[in-house]
């Protein structure tokens, strides 16, 4: 919320610097987001007065205006405005001046006219946006007085962040109020006199759900000037708080809406029918607003309506067909208190988000309509005139909001606080924020004043407390507790562990997106339907990842696009897949590599990764766990996989992940020019470790055999290493594969497996003989299943 | 015996002219193998007059001791220039990089999150997670949000179809938590939140938060503003300038921002507060015997601030060349 410091000075003169003052409002809780001055100087802009205006002998468009500019001096100047006439006051650029756009006036001839300065519109001294004629000053605006001092431009406009829950300061008269507690100064707003009615007109209101509407000021006033013109000083201070002038009428609703937080509405009281209706609207009804749209209404819609329609959105814009217009003669002033929850959930429906309801939202004074209307009826009657009906007060008073009474104890507060504050402190605080206090049995009995909707309970209180001694008062303690330890599985792997080893192996952490393209996800994860965002900011962060591969492949492109020739990143996060309706939101880890193996270094060759690289990466991962044995690695269809070149991991009959070559038809459609690797694994499968257990040493020595045989190359090392551990020879130690052969020697469609067979028993030696009978019976097993031949 | 010291003085000759190993050998084995000269002289002596024998075995002995030393000595000699040449041929350019992998790193916020974590661990605070699709309930209404609060306008929400959405803070970790349990409680939550922000300088669409909880029987706001200022000097370490200033969230009160002195001015850090009574009931913990604080820091401002990083996009470009320099 923009306020200007000048009109807050005016209701709370506070003894300090802007500085100060600045700093007061944030430790109340008025965090000052910005503080700037208003203008930049403006030296040789004066009040003038236009004398005589006169056609331009040589343009049609342009006149020639003789000036007085004050200390006796009449200047010629051309000007093009419309709305240039005789006897207007208005700014004048003095030969020398510098304009907001950083132009210079000098002395000049204009088609032949000689032109010794510029009479200004409001966009060339800086003062808005209208660029359509020159302003147009009060008539009494002192000849010759330099216009920064007359419109004091010397101001600071000073944007406050205000949290939702100040709505009491959403006026000046607000703001001002914390100002004064601060400096323990009375505020001086304008003295409000009540305007006493000249005519006896009424119009009739009638609350017909008070419980969205308990309150409705209104007040009738005839016969208007419609020419009038608002007050520049009135339009400096809305222009200053970032509300555009429009009309006197409507200008002045909004003035006193920024200066006592009360917004208003004038209806043109001749295009009303009989009586105001404060209702729920039907279902299907229309009204067309303010702004020229018009909305559906629902029943949840509480409306301000005649006899006959709906006539304006409660609370947040009036309608178009009462609006007051440059004709209107006789208005109907509304100031009206309405529920802060209807009126949010009507304009979250239409998505409208006004002044008005903004401050209804955040829960306007339900005590403030009276004053807010005479203020407004004094406004008028000094800009527009006319003649001012009674006041009417429609009020259903057990519908307004009630005022609580609220304990206050001081031990709570020092429970809370963590410091005592003394008796004596808590009333004068309090009172100075416009409570009620009243001691009694040892604790308090506090009535927040009726603006405050937001206390309602003692930690409310405390809190007000605490900011206004200042959190700097409050001590620092280091808090205590008992020292107690928590669990700390040691089976488990943690987070750290995994990226550790990923991290050793050359991997980049990277973090993307956890929403996706839609195109990207079906084609690295096909058959997983996503979770689409109900409002996605752009189409390319539009469902939820089903796998890490579409952030982590985007983000290899990147670095590929960049001249990176090696890219290996990994990512540990969340994808969402939906299973029987269910969203699994499951932890994994995903990986990819593309490039050399090793970075570029000397006395080493530059191998591209394969498969086996990074399956050798996943293998360390998994081999965090313990007991590879429970593995299986089966060739897999992955849609997005490489089908030769892809596995599916298992561990224990469970599926843990995916790993392979990125499938050659997706990398030509993603234009990659070298094989991509992926994987991604379950988090949970790689951290559930187990807790190791001594299994004793055997004194004996083992024996190894190694043994070649040669099978067919559909015949998988898995398969092969299955085969021996069925054979079910207890003393094999363990069975290593330590070379796969093609080529000379070697039928095409076979190949080689070598294979090393260790022995060993834990209470003897073995003999040759059985460790040949070992070995043949494996070698067999093998024969028999897959056809193996020893190799010689 | 002339013939003798004319040998000894050969051998001496030879081994003095041996430029090898071998050439050595071969010397040795002329005049001290089985068959060499010396060796020949002593299987001789059996041959002398048994009145002869003690003194010509002396002079022998003398001359092969005197040939074996000469010999020693040379070998000694040779070893030394052997050494000499290979450590001078296998000299090599030290300056020359190690070969084989190299390693990566983490991520500026793993790493973020992982000193926070750090910290807050090593005085008793557990690490706590949740679902980052989270439901209205414990993302809003537990912590105080209703439908129609304006607050719920401070984060604009990314939905889904069902009315779950993506959790906008870390908060609803409290929710669970305190749902589960009962005081005391101590935990951190650091994880990914959502905000429906187009991407810029200073907007991400997602981002990290680490939401810390604390509840006992005596927690209050001075031990909220210890903490926080013990941590904000530990994470920067350095005896920083830290200020509180009232501020309002729903599920805390008396709520705070936490602003850092920075060179061009007050740099807000991290909100927090004293958790909200109605937060504690909601959860079915007594607030009239407990009290807690709750603070919540974003882990990217957290890392701008301490790594000089100026625009929040890079997080999530993960390009080698910002990620690299976090090793």
């Amino acid at each position: 919320m923009k306020v200007s410091e000048q009109w807050l000075r005016e209701w709370a003169d506070a003894p300090v610097d802007t500085d100060t003052l600045l700093d007061q409002l944030t430790s109340a809780g008025l965090t000052v987001d910005s503080a700037e001055p208003l203008a930049a100087p403006m030296d040789k802009v004066v009040v003038a007065e236009v004398l005589e205006v006169s056609a331009h002998p040589e343009a049609d468009r342009l006149r020639v205006c003789s000036v007085d500019v004050g200390g006796g001096e009449t200047l010629t100047v051309v000007c093009g405005a419309p709305n240039v006439h005789q006897g207007m006051r208005a700014p004048m650029a003095l030969v020398g001046a510098r304009l907001a756009d950083g132009h210079k006036i000098r002395r000049s001839k204009i088609r032949g006219v000689e032109s010794q300065g510029m009479l200004c519109s409001a966009t060339e001294i800086g003062l808005g946006e209208d660029a359509d004629g020159i302003v147009s000053l009060d008539p009494q605006a002192p000849i010759g007085k330099p216009l920064s001092e007359y419109l004091r431009l010397d101001d600071v406009i000073i944007d406050i962040e205000l949290t939702p829950n100040r709505g009491d300061c959403l006026g000046m008269s607000g703001v001002a109020r914390e100002i004064g507690v601060a400096n323990k100064i009375p505020l001086q707003g304008p003295e409000l006199q009540p305007v006493a009615a000249e005519i006896d007109d009424r119009f009739a209101v009638h609350l017909d759900t008070p419980e969205h509407c308990p309150r409705y000021v209104g007040r009738v006033i005839r016969d208007i000037d419609p020419a009038a013109r608002t007050p520049v000083w009135m339009q400096e201070r809305l222009r200053r708080c970032g509300v555009r002038p429009i009309s006197p009428v409507v200008d002045i609703t909004n003035y006193v809406m920024l200066e006592l937080g009360q917004p208003m509405h004038a209806f043109d009281l001749d295009s009303l029918d009989s009586a105001i209706h404060v209702r729920l609207a039907a279902d299907g009804e229309r009204l067309t607003l303010l702004d020229g749209n018009e909305v559906a209404l629902t029943a949840g819609s509480l409306v301000i309506a005649d006899a006959r329609r709906a006539v304006a959105l409660a609370g947040i814009m009036g309608g178009l067909d009462t609006a007051v217009t440059d004709e209107s003669r006789n208005i109907f002033l509304e100031c009206a208190w309405f529920a802060p929850k209807t009126i949010a959930l009507e304009a979250r429906r239409l998505g409208l988000h006004t002044d008005a309801s903004h401050r209804f939202e955040r829960h306007a004074s339900s005590v403030g309509q009276m004053a807010a209307t005479e203020r407004a009826t004094e406004l008028l009657m000094a800009v527009v005139g006319g003649r001012a009906g009674p006041l009417v007060d429609t009020c259903v008073k057990e519908a307004l909001p009630s005022q609580p009474t609220i304990s206050l104890r001081s031990a709570r507060i020092e429970r809370v606080l963590g410091m005592p504050v003394a008796d004596a402190t808590v009333v004068d605080i309090l009172e100075r924020l416009g409570m009620g206090v009243v001691a009694a049995g040892g604790q308090w009995q506090v009535t927040p004043p009726a603006f405050r909707a937001d206390i309602s309970m003692e930690t409310d209180l405390i809190e007000e407390l605490a900011r206004i001694i200042g959190y700097d008062a409050i001590p620092s303690h280091a808090p205590r507790a008992d020292l107690l330890m928590f669990t700390r599985e040691e089976a488990r792997i943690s987070d750290a562990a995994v990226r550790a080893v990923l991290v050793q192996r050359g991997y980049q952490e990277a973090i993307t997106y956890s929403f996706v393209d839609a195109g990207d996800q079906a084609q690295l994860d096909p058959g997983q339907p996503p979770l689409p965002l109900a409002n996605p900011i752009t189409s390319d962060m539009a469902v939820m990842r089903t796998s890490l591969w579409p952030g982590l492949m985007q983000a290899l492109e990147h670095n590929l696009n960049r001249q990176q020739p090696r890219v290996r990143l990994f990512e540990l996060g969340l994808r969402f897949r939906q299973l029987d309706g269910e969203l699994l939101q499951q932890a994994v880890i995903a990986g990819v590599a593309a490039g050399p193996v090793f970075p570029e270094q000397w006395g080493a060759k530059t191998t591209d990764g394969d498969f086996h690289d990074l399956k050798s990466d996943v293998e360390a991962l998994l081999a965090l766990a313990g007991d590879s044995a429970e593995l299986r690695y089966t060739p897999a269809g992955h849609g997005a996989l490489h089908p030769g070149q892809s596995a599916r991991i298992e561990r224990s009959g469970a599926l843990v992940g995916y790993l392979g070559a990125l499938h050659p038809a997706v990398s030509r459609e993603r234009k990659l020019a070298l094989p991509v690797y992926l994987f991604e694994l379950d988090l949970d499968s790689v951290q559930a470790g187990h807790r190791a257990a001594f299994k004793a040493l055997s004194k004996f020595p083992t024996v190894r055999r190694d043994v070649s045989l040669v099978v067919d190359e559909s015949v998988t090392a898995q398969a092969i290493r299955h085969c021996v551990g069925q054979v079910g020879i207890h003393v094999l130690e363990n069975l290593e594969l330590f070379d796969v052969y093609r080529g000379e020697g070697i039928d095409s469609g076979q190949k080689s497996l070598s294979l090393g067979l260790t022995f060993q028993d834990s209470s003897r030696t073995l003999t040759d003989a059985e460790v040949d009978q070992g070995v043949d019976q494996i070698v067999a097993s093998l024969r028999t299943k897959f056809g193996a031949i020893l190799r010689g | 015996m002339s013939e003798l010291a004319d040998i000894v003085s050969q051998a001496r000759d030879e081994l003095g002219a041996a430029a090898d190993a071998v050439a050595l050998d071969q010397v040795r084995v002329r005049y001290l193998g089985k068959q060499g000269l010396l060796t020949q002289q002593r299987k001789q002596l059996g041959k002398l007059p048994a009145a002869e024998r003690p003194e010509a075995g002396k002079r022998i002995n003398e001359a092969l001791d005197s040939v074996q030393q000469a010999l020693d000595a040379r070998r000694a000699t040779l070893d030394a220039a052997t050494l000499e040449t290979r450590l001078r041929d296998e000299q090599l350019d030290v300056t020359l990089p190690g070969r084989g992998q190299q390693a990566g790193g983490l991520h500026p916020i793993t790493r973020t999150l992982e000193r926070i974590e750090g910290f807050f661990t090593q005085v008793g605070f557990e690490v706590a997670t949740g679902p980052e699709v989270e439901t209205d309930y414990h993302n809003f209404e537990a912590l105080n949000i209703p439908g129609h609060h304006p607050a719920r306008a401070m984060q604009d929400t990314f939905y889904f179809a069902d009315g779950t959405l993506l959790r906008t803070h870390t908060s609803p970790v409290q929710i669970r938590v305190m749902s589960d349990s009962q005081p005391p409680i101590r935990i951190i939550a650091p994880g990914r939140v959502y905000r429906c922000d187009p991407p810029d300088m200073t907007h991400a669409p997602m981002f990290h938060q680490v939401e810390g909880l604390m509840v006992g029987e005596d927690v209050s706001f001075a031990h909220l503003k210890g903490m926080v200022m013990d941590f904000l000097r530990h994470f920067f370490e350095t005896d920083l300038e830290v200020r509180f200033r009232p501020s309002y969230f729903p599920f805390t009160e008396p709520s705070a921002e936490v602003d850092i002195r920075g060179q061009s001015g007050w740099l807000e850090v991290m909100g927090c507060g004293m958790v909200h009574p109605q937060v504690l009931e909601n959860v079915n913990i007594d607030s009239e015997r407990y009290t807690g604080f709750a603070f919540g820091m974003g882990a990217e401002r957290l890392a701008q601030l301490r790594y000089g990083i100026n625009d929040l996009r890079l997080f999530f470009d993960n390009d080698l060349r910002f990620l690299a320099q976090f090793r």
